[in-house]
């Protein structure tokens, strides 16, 4: 099973995007408990902030309430996660939890180091878009734009 | 001092930019006032503004990583300019009114910038704070940048750092000179104030000048004054702004590329052809006139 159900059919630009929002895309980045492996993270909020997105950049020891209190205050469209911990299988579902129970209807993307054999089990617990460390700035944002498209 | 009589009280705390560790600095003493804030019962909002990328139109809004361990009661939000060239997002007035009507007090509008943002900022808000660090000449570049005749209270943080006392004079000086040459308020001398974020010093002090300032405006009815001034000064940015959508499309239509190219031969000046152009916006804006 792949993402794209979650995801738009067709690609979408920024400006379309933007079209759509009334605004550029709002998107927030950070990494949840101990994970301190934070290039990658600073790489994609660059990546999206390039493609003319609006990143909030929470940096790190996030837990599922200070991100789901940051982006209710922040309006944000989009959750990204980083994680090079291991951590995922137990950490997205809790993120998605903690979104569902605040009423959060916005794709989760969780980016980093994520095994192959997991992404199923991901996509099944509803995270909209898994990206690994071989991803491409415009692969980062054109799924984040497509998921944010599908839910907007 | 407990600050909550200060609803709303508009601060401004400022940092040169330039220098990221200052502005991180900047952020922490920010967040300090908040959580002294929090602790003394009342209930903060910041608006944290920071410059969208004129390339790509994205921003990076990192500010809330300093602000993390602030809790919820805090309203925290971050806006980029988008495309604005004044340093402050236009929805900082529209959003200042809306957390004043949900209760938030008091509203702390922090940006970083040099130059012209300073006019900006401060039309923005009741009272200023701007917030230097030692070293780096740091009063002298306030002192260009214009910030010495926007400030209410100016702060030097990381105060144990050497050239604190140096920049503190500096500031004394200059602050010196706008008096002689006529300071617009002759009853009111901007205190210069040492503090430490990280250790939490001053922060009491910083908090007394705050609301000293603010009774200074709540007499002779000053505070309504800035009121005035800050609602004029939205309502002109909005209109420069609609105005800025009718020279955008003016300029980027096709039909002034012979125009411009006719400048670059030299067979119009830049005057006569920005004089062609201002016409055709101002017929665009308004339909019934027509165009000389």
């Amino acid at each position: 099973m792949n993402a794209t159900a979650t995801l738009s059919e067709a690609p979408v630009s920024t400006d379309q995007l933007k079209a759509m929002l009334g605004r550029p895309p709002r998107v927030l980045v950070t990494k949840i408990g101990l994970d301190g492996h934070d290039r990658g993270s600073r790489l994609v909020a660059g990546f999206l902030r390039d493609a003319g997105m609006e990143v909030i950049y929470l940096g790190l020891r996030q837990t599922t309430a200070t991100i789901v209190a940051a982006a209710e205050q922040e309006d944000v469209d989009a959750i990204g996660l980083s994680m090079h911990n291991a951590g995922h299988l137990t950490l997205a579902p809790a993120m998605l939890r903690a979104m569902s129970d605040a009423e959060l209807d916005i794709p989760l993307v969780i980016g980093g180091i994520i095994p192959d054999q997991d992404r199923d089990a991901l996509y099944q617990a509803g995270v909209a878009v898994v990206l690994g460390p071989g991803a491409t700035a415009e692969e980062v944002a054109e799924s984040v734009r497509r998921a944010v498209a599908r839910t907007a | 001092m407990n600050l909550r009589h200060l609803a709303p009280a508009d601060l401004v705390p400022r940092a040169l930019e330039g220098d990221r560790r200052a502005v991180g600095r900047l952020l922490t003493l920010v967040a300090r006032v908040v959580e002294k804030l929090i602790a003394d019962h009342a209930r903060p909002a910041v608006l944290a503004v920071d410059p969208s990328s004129p390339l790509s139109g994205g921003a990076i809004l990192g500010d809330r990583v300093r602000m993390a361990s602030i809790d919820a009661t805090a309203f925290i939000r971050s806006l980029a300019t988008r495309g604005h060239s004044g340093g402050l997002a236009m929805a900082v007035p529209g959003a200042v009114r809306v957390l004043d009507a949900g209760g938030y007090s008091p509203i702390i509008i922090e940006t970083v910038g040099v130059g012209q943002v300073e006019v900006e900022v401060t039309a923005a808000a009741d009272t200023t704070v701007v917030v230097l660090t030692p070293g780096m000449g740091d009063a002298v570049q306030a002192n260009k940048a214009g910030l010495l005749e926007v400030g209410d209270i100016f702060v030097v943080n990381k105060c144990h750092q050497p050239g604190a006392d140096d920049t503190r004079r500096d500031l004394e000086l200059m602050l010196d000179f706008s008096h002689i040459t006529g300071h617009d308020d002759p009853d009111y001398r901007p205190p210069i104030l040492l503090t430490d974020a990280i250790k939490g010093d001053g922060l009491d002090a910083l908090a007394e000048a705050i609301v000293k300032h603010r009774l200074h405006l709540d007499a002779d009815g000053r505070r309504a004054q800035r009121r005035m001034r800050r609602l004029q000064h939205e309502i002109e940015r909005r209109v420069t702004a609609r105005l800025q959508t009718h020279v955008d499309e003016i300029m980027h239509a096709p039909s002034q590329r012979q125009l411009l190219a006719d400048v670059a031969d030299g067979a119009i000046s830049p005057v006569q052809a920005a004089e062609h152009m201002t016409a055709q916006v101002l017929a665009t804006a308004h339909p019934t006139q027509t165009a000389p």
